[in-house]
């Protein structure tokens, strides 16, 4: 049978910038080494229910958030000791990739040097097995030392995706990280997000439809501020129960 | 009909557009032609009053009156005071700057004030900044130091240091911020590790500029730092600056010596040039790593 445990529950999330709402009670689950995805038009509150997840909203101004955010049943969203430990259980791809302004192997070793990690060694073995990982070892094991900015902007995002699992995080946050790159390369990272589902729980954010029905397992529908209708993606993409999904579904909003 | 007025309309931009080029062409020409005018006359002037001695020994005979010896004391006085000036300005600025643009980010209100502030006091007269430590001293009874210039000298490129790192800074893309805090680094971590790399060029140039303003600036250290013929050997004591010594030689009675004045108005031209070029080169150094948008 399948293990539904969950990872992360939210519960009444409300979120304004100034007086404006952008989330309005949100309530969703995200289940545990499942690939979930964030669908929904642009401009729906998508990222921003992604960058509540790791804290990120708190860097921009006039945000207030009501609500509770349970990550392994801890509530996260009103911490104010330890953020960089919670970001750290959480990798972030986002939409253009950007890379540290190092070279790619310091790049990759940058979580685990400013966590204290710091024999080349160890460094070593670790940077090559990452890179691996996201199949890029092959393309920079002759340059490691060079600029990360010199790479092509598909290396750059699975040098992202390499650098964020070199810190070892349990869930992996993605906001649209195929939106800037060729075909090929999206494919790459999709295949990527597929072989490490069972390990990682990955969120990811998308208004690509076509996208969600190859990757997801489960799906979180917004839509203006609201989460319309979630499940499993099956259930969702065959069967969407509200008159909103049925719309999308068809690319009325598109 | 028609026809006629399109090409007339095309015929009025194509003038527009020449007016303007030639105005542009024209202001950039003045500035140039000004800059290499002020660059002749120093070397035109300054040139034969220079010599090994001008910049090897100490003023003898007083600086209204001196025909013989050198300028030594100021040149060594001038770089003391500006670059312990820069580097004070420095282990202050740096951390302001980064601060504002990193920990209190979402602070907005707060940000643009500091900056407001900042502006300010850029815009206030170094004479001011002078009077003020002045009075300071009076009150605490210190006489006029090396130590005194070193910190009027400081606090008034600070508010320029600051707000040339800031903007600098402010270019750094959300995204760089965002990602070095999700990879688990503190704010400090991302400040040190991130943005000052990403920005090590451009905060060399705030720091050069202020450099510029430290060397050249006569009114803060006027009544702070005094004046004396001999080698600086001491923080507590008053000490030489190339400004001052331009403007006492330039002051003198004497032709001779106010010659010498151009000549020491030279070698004020070429530290400043020498500085800047080799920052120049030192901070390509730096770019490699710099990522773009």
């Amino acid at each position: 049978m399948e293990n539904h445990s969950t990872k992360i529950k939210i519960e009444n999330l409300d979120l304004y910038f100034g007086k404006k709402q952008i989330l309005k009670n949100i309530e969703a689950e995200i289940p545990k080494n499942k690939l979930t995805v964030i669908l929904g038009p642009s401009g729906c509150g998508k990222t921003t229910l992604l960058k509540c997840l790791n804290r990120l909203m708190d860097l921009y101004p006039e945000v207030r958030v009501k609500g509770h955010i349970l990550i392994d049943d801890q509530d996260i969203l009103h911490t104010t000791n330890g953020l960089n430990i919670l970001r750290k259980r959480m990798g972030l791809l986002s939409q253009q990739p950007y890379p540290l302004p190092m070279s790619i192997y310091r790049n990759v070793a940058y979580g685990l040097r400013i966590s204290g990690r710091r024999k080349k060694r160890f460094l070593d073995k670790r940077v090559e097995h990452y890179l691996n990982m996201v199949n890029l070892w092959d393309e920079v094991k002759d340059r490691l030392k060079e600029p990360a900015s010199g790479l092509s902007i598909g290396q750059q995002q699975r040098l992202c995706l390499a650098r964020g699992l070199a810190v070892d995080p349990e869930i992996i946050l993605a906001d649209e990280p195929t939106s800037a790159l060729d075909p090929i390369s999206s494919e790459a990272i999709e295949k990527k997000f597929m072989e490490l589902k069972s390990r990682y729980t990955i969120v990811v954010v998308t208004h690509i439809l076509r996208q969600a029905k190859r990757i997801a397992d489960n799906v979180i529908f917004m839509y203006l501020g609201e989460v319309i209708e979630q499940g499993p993606a099956e259930e969702f993409f065959n069967n969407p129960k509200e008159e909103k999904t049925k719309q999308f579904l068809k690319g009325a909003f598109n | 009909m028609k026809i006629f007025k399109s090409i007339s309309n095309a015929a009025i931009k194509k003038a527009e557009e020449q007016i303007f080029r030639v105005l542009m062409l024209l202001s950039s020409l003045l500035i140039l032609f000004a800059l290499i005018l002020l660059i002749i006359s120093v070397f035109v002037k300054g040139l034969p009053a220079l010599s090994w001695e001008m910049i090897s020994q100490v003023p003898k005979g007083g600086f209204y009156f001196g025909k013989e010896g050198g300028i030594l004391n100021a040149i060594l006085g001038s770089a003391y005071l500006s670059l312990g000036a820069v580097l004070l300005a420095f282990i202050i600025s740096l951390p302001v700057a980064l601060f504002i643009n990193i920990h209190i980010v979402q602070r907005k209100r707060l940000v643009n004030f500091v900056r407001f502030l900042l502006d300010l006091l850029w815009g206030v007269p170094s004479i001011v900044y002078g009077a003020f430590a002045f009075s300071i001293m009076i009150y605490m009874g210190w006489k006029t130091s090396l130590i005194a210039g070193i910190f009027t000298v400081s606090l008034f490129i600070i508010p320029i240091m600051v707000r040339g790192m800031d903007e600098v800074l402010k270019t750094v893309p959300r995204g760089l911020l965002e990602t070095s805090l999700s990879l688990g680094s503190t704010k400090s971590e991302t400040a040190y590790f991130v943005f000052f790399r990403q920005c090590t060029p451009g905060i060399i140039t705030a720091v050069l500029l202020s450099f510029g303003r430290a060397i050249g600036d006569v009114a803060s250290i006027l009544f702070t730092t005094g004046y004396t013929d001999h080698l600086p050997t001491s923080l507590t004591q008053p000490t030489a600056t190339l400004p001052l010594a331009i403007f006492f030689q330039l002051t003198s009675p004497i032709k001779e010596v106010q010659e010498r004045a151009y000549a020491s108005a030279l070698i004020l031209t070429f530290i400043v040039l020498i500085v800047s070029i080799l920052s120049r080169v030192f901070s390509v150094k730096f770019k490699k790593n710099k990522i773009s948008e």
